[in-house]
């Protein structure tokens, strides 16, 4: 869970006094700390609060901090909600194979373009670095999706974002920096070709590299909206993110789940209660696990930050 | 004359050897690239390729080749376009108020917790303020939605307690770049701060047990060692961002787009969307103007920009 390395500064011991003007300091610096902590995580607390309460309590506001009359209802509805049971395996569909597939296809893209003995390989760089700063756009995009007959098939989720050329420049610089030539020549000599090399050296010794950027595709997998937005109407293949924009921000929340009279009096409070869960739910996996992962995270987005 | 002629061929043909050599040595290595470059000339380069149908009048039925050109009347159209001042103007105001008001907390963050003498409250601090950056921009905005609800919204229940009448803050297009800035200050300043903690770790530790030495107090450590210390970083950041101004992400101005704020939350990525594919009579070569205009727009900022940043980059070198 280290984050970033605290600079090596001198120690100040508890035990000798510090001087009255830098515990000025150090109060101001640590309520600015505390500041920033609070401002962060209240609202959080509060969604989350909001959601284990009742409908009643959060349709007349009476959440400030902790759930009021504790209740699932919210997340019975939302697993009920077959939309968004749906949605969320299909997320997860597109999340396992789209990472999987980016994965591959960044590292079938950065090893050879690690080496230094590959001719060409400075042309085939400036081509993938230049769709980082120019495309061709939205509409000319569209066109050909449509031509390739990918529009509404679950390939389109994976296939036209194969790969994330500032990953791809990560993991080419980690090869470039922990494979050295050294190693492939002498494997080279003993008969391995770059093939084999690639599978039987290159990966092994690449796992953290590799840990990082399928932690990144995989955020933005699971997060993704854009794309299902635009080719995507078939309701069977929406992903979690559509069906929470359509029950977030466009307030659409089918009848047929609060049908139980008792709700249905508190039929406001309880659409308000199901965004609130909803939001829990969506949010939870990578919330749940991020705390184990941070420091690949930080790593990777220090790596990307250096070269970038 | 003769022989340094030879002396040049064999070099060249030493070059030409050694290529190839390389080339037939390492012929896997384009095997396993082949099917990156596949993917990337289909995905990315067609595309490119298309960009034509903004100086054509596309028509399905005719395919991109097929069509007329019509030079630039798909651009003069979208500059005399009664949109076109709105629009830029939408989107630079946004870009703009967000640069500024979100640059300068990820770095006193940043200070703040490389000077705490609590490593566990650090971590805390940190753990907490980067997780909003993986809050996807549709739960974000649901949450806005949510907290800024006219009648149970987080916000609008503290002006009541304070006696104030509830604002609807989405129906009124003044409020649209306050509240699309300072959520994403919300979500970005924590995870903006990794970059300048690690510049803050490079600093010489002498530095500062000089500073110790000659009498500096924490508050003129900061200023005078860590502050200068980070400079070319906060230099490099800032210089970065002005090359995005004209870059503004679809997402999140859609998503919080109604038509009670479309005065100032139309941008050009939503215009864009609009004419191109969600109205009845979409055009697509008047949509791939607009896209391609801001494109190479875009692409001529950040070509400056890094051109300025390596310029500077190799002045602070020195």
């Amino acid at each position: 869970m280290a984050q970033v390395q605290v600079q090596p500064r001198i120690r100040t011991n508890n035990k000798i006094r510090l001087s009255s003007g830098d515990r000025v300091f150090h109060f101001f610096n640590d309520a600015y700390l505390l500041l920033a902590l609070l401002i962060v995580l209240y609202p959080i607390i509060y969604i989350v609060s909001s959601s284990f309460s009742s409908p009643q309590a959060v349709a007349t506001g009476r959440v400030v901090l902790f759930p009021v009359d504790f209740s699932l209802r919210g997340y019975e509805a939302v697993f009920k909600h077959e939309g968004i049971v749906l949605g969320y395996t299909n997320t997860i569909f597109y999340t396992v194979v789209g990472t999987f597939v980016n994965v591959t296809m960044t590292v079938l893209a950065a090893y050879p373009l690690s080496r230094r003995r590959m001719p060409g390989k400075q042309i085939i760089m400036f081509l993938f670095t230049f769709t980082m700063i120019f495309s061709g756009g939205l509409i000319p995009t569209y066109i050909l999706i449509s031509r390739l007959k990918l529009i509404n098939t679950r390939w389109v989720m994976i296939i036209p974002n194969a790969i994330g050329v500032f990953n791809m420049i990560i993991c080419r610089t980690f090869f470039q920096t922990n494979i050295p030539e050294e190693l492939v020549e002498a494997a080279q000599i003993d008969g391995c070709d770059h093939i084999r090399f690639m599978f039987e050296m290159v990966l092994p010794l690449s796992k953290p590299i590799l840990a990082v950027i399928a932690l990144y595709y995989s955020v933005g997998h699971w997060n993704a909206y854009f794309d299902a937005f635009i080719y995507l109407s078939n309701e069977k293949l929406f992903p979690l993110q559509i069906i929470l924009r359509e029950i977030l921000v466009l307030n659409q929340i089918e009848q047929a789940t609060i049908m139980d009279p008792q709700i249905m009096q508190a039929r406001q409070g309880m659409s308000d209660l199901l965004k609130y869960s909803l939001i829990v739910v969506s949010s939870a996996p990578f919330m749940f696990i991020y705390p184990f992962v941070s420091k690949h995270f930080v790593k990777g987005a220090l790596t990307g930050a250096i070269k970038g | 004359m003769a022989v340094q002629n030879e002396v040049t061929l064999y070099k060249k043909r030493s070059i030409w050897s050694r290529y190839k050599r390389d080339v037939l040595m390492n012929y896997q290595l384009y095997i396993i690239i082949l099917l990156p470059l596949i993917w990337l000339f289909i995905f990315r380069y067609i595309p490119m390729y298309g960009v034509q149908i903004a100086f054509k009048n596309f028509q399905a039925s005719k395919g991109i080749l097929g069509s007329e050109w019509v030079g630039l009347y798909q651009f003069k159209k979208f500059f005399n376009n009664y949109m076109f001042e709105k629009i830029i103007t939408n989107t630079i105001t946004l870009s703009l108020y967000q640069m500024i008001a979100g640059f300068p907390f990820p770095i006193i963050l940043a200070l703040a917790l490389n000077n705490t003498l609590y490593p566990r409250f650090k971590k805390t601090v940190q753990m907490v303020t980067y997780m909003p950056h993986f809050i996807s921009t549709v739960v974000m905005v649901g949450i806005i939605l949510q907290l800024v609800h006219p009648r149970i919204g987080l916000i609008n229940n503290a002006i009541k307690a304070l006696g104030g009448t509830p604002i609807d803050f989405m129906a009124k297009a003044k409020y649209f770049p306050s509240i699309y800035v300072w959520s994403g200050v919300w979500q970005s300043t924590g995870w903006g701060t990794i970059i300048y903690l690690a510049a803050l770790a490079g600093i010489d530790p002498e530095l500062h047990e000089a500073a110790v030495i000659d009498g500096a107090s924490r508050l003129q450590r900061v200023k005078y060692v860590d502050l200068p210390g980070i400079l070319p970083t906060i230099v490099i950041i800032l210089i970065l961002n002005a090359g995005n101004i004209m870059n503004v992400g679809f997402e999140k101005a859609f998503l919080l787009q109604n038509n009670l704020n479309l005065d100032t939350s139309e941008i050009i990525a939503t215009y864009t969307y609009k004419m191109g594919l969600a109205s009845a009579a979409s055009d697509f070569s008047y949509a791939s103007a607009i896209g391609f205009f801001n494109s190479v727009v875009n692409m001529i900022l950040i070509l400056i920009v890094n051109y300025i940043a390596k310029k500077l980059g190799e002045i602070s070198l020195w």
